[in-house]
């Protein structure tokens, strides 16, 4: 049987407290100015077109086509929201807005679990195949620019 | 203290491949999809909505707009094999093992004017979400028997009068 004197005790307890009390790694959040900003870029892109209709029936399609469930589309709003189910859920909502007098501005949010997805690459990906359902080439924005 | 030194942090990064958004084979599409010889998209939508009513399912959701409807039910989950290792398990091992319990189906009918704008496609896609005994969430899937979406699109053909052809 170990015996454990009161130093010993101490140690171990403020050891195990201070090994319970530190934090995982915060990532960084997406509400920092530039973070936000270079975010937004990854996730918009401006179509020359200005049938938003249109642009959110697309959206549901190419959901679907990517292996999402649509959960929610709002006409007026200009919303889609949909998830995908393997083995953890990703969520991912898409506005569509008219930018000026000539064109649509295209969002796509992701969210895997808890986290914010921040990878240009998945954002690259559902633009790649939302533009080809389109039949309309993306413009990738300034999201620093008046009139964003 | 040795538990300590494996205190696990839920990962803050995501797995590359969680976010790998593969393109369906065109077997998927056919699937999930058909395609009706009519213009009437409202109508289509409504005969969905009879049918998933009479199917068991609550509408969650819809967008006559732009041709949505979603739709959920939920049902016992438990299955004869997975308590019979449950009891197994209790009985030779000594450990309490979860088994499933309710599980959710959800629904999502999505209608779309074909490009000549002569027919309406129509695609359905479902999913279900499964909670143990002990009220953990255990299983998200979505679902792809072939014989379900089959199934559908018959009682829809039926219910619209038309015959459905395959898209994609």
């Amino acid at each position: 049987m170990i015996v454990k004197t009161p130093i010993v005790l101490a140690i171990s307890i403020s050891f195990a407290l201070s090994t319970a009390l530190i934090g995982c790694a915060t990532p960084q959040r997406a509400t920092d100015g530039e973070v936000s900003l270079k975010l937004r870029a990854m996730q918009s892109r401006s179509y020359d077109t200005v049938d938003v209709e249109k642009a959110i029936r697309v959206a549901m399609a190419t959901l679907q086509d990517l292996g999402f469930v649509i959960d929610n589309a709002d006409a007026e709003l200009g919303t889609v929201s949909a998830t995908k189910l393997a083995n953890a859920a990703t969520k991912m909502t898409i506005t569509v807005r008219l930018r000026g007098k000539t064109e649509i501005l295209v969002r796509a949010s992701a969210q895997y679990k808890l986290l914010t997805v921040e990878d240009p690459t998945f954002y690259q990906q559902f633009f790649t195949a939302y533009s080809k359902s389109m039949f309309l080439e993306a413009h990738e924005i300034d999201p620093a620019a008046p009139g964003y | 203290m040795v538990p300590f030194f494996f205190v696990a942090c839920e990962s803050n990064t995501i797995p590359k491949d969680a976010l790998l958004m593969k393109e369906p084979t065109t077997e998927i599409r056919q699937r999930q999809a058909r395609r009706y010889a009519t213009t009437d998209e409202k109508k289509v939508l409504i005969s969905a909505v009879q049918l998933l009513q009479d199917l068991g399912f609550n509408t969650e959701n819809s967008e006559t707009k732009v041709g949505l409807v979603v739709v959920s039910k939920d049902r016992s989950a438990v299955d004869g094999g997975q308590v019979a290792g449950q009891i197994f398990a209790a009985v030779i091992l000594g450990v309490r093992v979860p088994i499933d319990k309710d599980q959710k189906i959800r629904a999502s009918v999505v209608t779309c004017p074909s490009a000549d704008r002569k027919a309406i496609d129509v695609r359905v896609t479902f999913q279900r979400l499964v909670w143990d005994d002990q009220g953990q969430l255990c299983k998200l899937e979505r679902l792809d028997d072939p014989e379900m979406y089959r199934d559908f699109y018959e009682k829809l053909s039926k219910a619209l009068f038309l015959e459905a052809q395959g898209v994609g």
